[in-house]
């Protein structure tokens, strides 16, 4: 427990700190996608459901967020929630249908239904297809603070953030995450004893995609466009490369593999083409190396005492 | 003592604050001018533009500095786009907030070049759009801090439109990529082919991107359409060349590329490409001027250029020439300059900057030779038209650019 408590406050420094230091528009995209790693790892890391279609809830807020703010003139706030909101309710209809089936076929139907999203991305008009949404204006945030201004764009990302961390961090350690974690470890048991697994998987489904949008709303804030590469399925890909890097079912591991696959996209731009192969070469060492992710070694090399 | 002190403080004040304005009209800013080459250096449009666009750029840079001996340094630096909107416009900002750099140049793919159009209004920069091709950037989505400068889907649509129904291919049938692109490419042309006389069989979309095109084809196939349109671009353009070579629709119906680069038809080869037309802006081997340039870039890159690369180098000399002519490098009165300056050089003749943003220049109408009739490598067309600048894009008169005053 202590651990935990030094990685809260080590991220808090950190994240008020490293605008100064790192270039902060990257540093929001870093806490955007680490947000989502974390929602996504809600439901592989501690529910044991791998889903592969996580994109269509990061785009469709974005989208949705994007349209609202620009076109219907929402402020930005209202705009996030719009987005989120999406995101949750096309959670529960994904959920609700994939649910009904594991494993591969619960990755698979995931995966068809975020096809389908993708889809609607591609042909509605509102969207703009192909070209993308562009020219979100940020706006005021409550009508006081000026978005524009990127330290104040920078503390509002990490706020939402930290919201949504804490809200995973509550999840998993309340007995609505041990009954995740049991459905994980054992399905069949936690049915027997008396649980309404569908009710909880559902649950932690639809919360999982609600961050997600909350994620993806706030990205389209920051970078003032929405586009199709949120709602393709490499994304879905990369969130679990996130994910199985950094840690799976650790509480900071997500957001340690968003930063680093971030950074490797980020400052890799500069190198071409090597990206992909870097990206691949370090997937495929993490699987054969490391299989409990950075986080998950660190914590396996220096074992908690009990006292 | 003290009233030096204050005197002194007084002026540091003054230069700080004071004088930004007199001095951006007499100065550039550091005396570096910062080149950002934002291109596809993987993907599909690597070809085309990419590693290619790098050098062509630096190519330009070279050759002012040597020629025009300019009192500023000029930098260049690149990154890779991946095709997607959101990094193109994250690199943008990034450069401009922490590189400082002045001008973003190449930009393919529409989707990129509308979020880093945007970027760049916001933070008063200038791009200039060589790769992207839809129609938007100089329409709905115009900024003032934007040029486009080699084509647009505008000219290809009219140029071989036009010419293939000239030339008797009066039944057109399109094989559409079913997205926004597509869809424009085709109504375009659509509305050209009806203008002069032709008529349109019918249509079929194909999901983008597409690998197996047997069934739109044999749709194409017996549609008994003279000609099939291709609206669509990069591998998927390739692809339904080389299936319709395979399946026998060619050469017994005759493909119109709307979207093809020379870069294209090289890694097609004659053989499946020749008699097609298509429309460019610029093909290496027209003139002295032209083979003399192109020559140097092959020299550096064992590639002819496309029109891309080319459309770079030129708009690249254009802007520097303007941030000298202009004494600064202030994104306005750079622009001014630029819109004020005739371009004139191997890539354009008499060329100009549009209220909107378009750079119009002279189009190519070109048709692929036949194996038998290329006499030397890269030896791949006939330029069968010049069309003017300004028959070639948007008239101003049908704009939908904020910018043009009616």
């Amino acid at each position: 427990m202590k651990r935990i408590a030094m990685g809260w406050v080590a991220l808090v420094i950190a994240g008020l700190i490293a605008p100064f230091l790192v270039y902060p528009v990257f540093v929001m995209k870093v806490l955007c996608f680490a947000l989502f790693a974390c929602a996504f790892n809600l439901l592989l890391g501690y529910t044991g459901l791998l889903s592969f279609g996580h994109a269509a809830f990061l785009g469709s807020a974005g989208y949705i967020a994007g349209h609202t703010i620009k076109v219907l003139g929402f402020p930005p706030e209202l705009g996030i929630l719009a987005g989120t909101a999406t995101a949750a309710v096309l959670g529960y209809v994904f959920g609700s249908l994939a649910i009904r089936r594991s494993g591969i076929y619960f990755a698979m139907i995931t995966l068809a239904l975020a096809q389908m999203v993708f889809f609607l991305a591609l042909q509605m008009p509102f969207t703009g297809g192909e070209d993308g949404l562009q020219g979100v204006p940020r706006g005021m945030l409550f009508g006081v603070i000026d978005l524009r201004e990127t330290m104040n764009m920078y503390y509002f990302v990490f706020a939402v953030f930290m919201i949504g961390f804490w809200i995973i961090y509550r999840a998993v350690h309340s007995p609505f995450g041990q009954v995740l974690k049991a459905i994980r470890e054992n399905e069949p048991r936690a049915i027997s004893l008396g649980y309404a697994v569908d009710k909880y998987k559902l649950l932690a489904f639809v919360l999982s995609a609600a961050l997600s949008g909350l994620a993806g709303a706030t990205k389209t804030l920051v970078f003032q466009l929405a586009s199709l590469t949120d709602v393709h399925w490499h994304m879905s890909g990369e969130v679990v490369l996130m994910t199985l890097l950094g840690g799976m079912g650790t509480v900071f591991g997500p957001v340690v593999g968003a930063a680093v696959v971030m950074t490797l996209q980020n400052y890799g731009a500069e190198i071409g083409e090597w990206v992909t192969v870097l990206t691949g070469a370090i997937f495929v060492v993490c699987v054969l190396a490391f299989r409990r992710g950075i986080v998950g070694e660190l914590a396996a090399l220096f074992p908690v005492r009990k006292p | 003592m003290k009233r030096k002190l204050l005197s002194a403080m007084l002026c540091a004040v003054l230069a700080i604050n004071g004088s930004p304005v007199a001095m951006a009209a007499t100065k550039v800013s550091d005396g570096v001018v910062k080149i950002g080459v934002l291109t596809d250096m993987s993907g599909t449009y690597s070809d085309l533009a990419g590693p290619g666009s790098l050098l062509a750029v630096q190519m330009a840079v070279q050759d002012f500095v040597a020629r025009e001996k300019p009192g500023f340094k000029v930098e260049v630096i690149s990154a890779d786009h991946q095709n997607k909107g959101d990094i193109s416009a994250n690199k943008a900002r990034e450069w401009i907030d922490t590189e400082k750099v002045d001008a973003i140049i190449d930009l393919v793919t529409t989707s990129t070049a509308l979020a880093v159009m945007k970027v760049a209004k916001e933070k008063n920069r200038i791009t200039i759009v060589s790769g992207a091709a839809s129609t938007p950037i100089t329409n709905e989505q115009c900024t003032d801090t934007n040029v486009h400068w080699t084509y647009d889907t505008y000219a290809l649509a009219v140029g071989t439109g036009r010419a293939v129904v000239k030339q008797g291919g009066k039944n057109w049938f399109f094989l559409t990529a079913d997205y926004a692109f597509g869809k424009a490419l085709e109504k375009d042309t659509t509305d050209v082919v009806l203008e002069n006389g032709g008529k349109v069989l019918g249509r079929v979309l194909h999901p983008f991107p597409a690998q197996d095109f047997s069934s739109f084809l044999l749709q194409a196939q017996s549609s008994g359409a003279q000609v099939i349109g291709l609206a669509n671009a990069g591998n998927d353009t390739i692809n339904s060349i080389k299936q319709a070579a395979e399946f026998g629709v060619t050469p017994k119906q005759s493909l119109a590329g709307l979207l093809m680069f020379i870069t294209d038809v090289h890694s097609l080869g004659l053989k499946a490409t020749q008699g097609m037309y298509l429309t460019t802006g610029f093909y290496w081997d027209m003139n002295e001027e032209t083979r003399a340039w192109s020559r140097r870039f092959f020299e550096k890159k064992q590639r002819m250029p496309s029109m891309v690369q080319a459309g770079d180098y030129s708009a690249m000399y254009h802007y520097l020439k303007a941030v000298k002519a202009a004494g600064t490098d202030d994104t306005k009165t750079v622009m001014a300059k630029m819109k004020e300056m005739p371009v004139n050089d191997f890539f354009a003749k008499n060329g100009k900057i549009r209220d909107d943003g378009r750079m119009i220049h002279d189009m190519y109408l070109a048709q692929v030779k036949k194996p038998e009739e290329s006499k030397y490598p890269w030896d791949y067309y006939h330029i069968r038209q010049v069309i003017p600048a300004d028959q070639a894009f948007t008239p101003l008169s049908k704009s939908k650019c904020p910018l043009v005053k009616k």
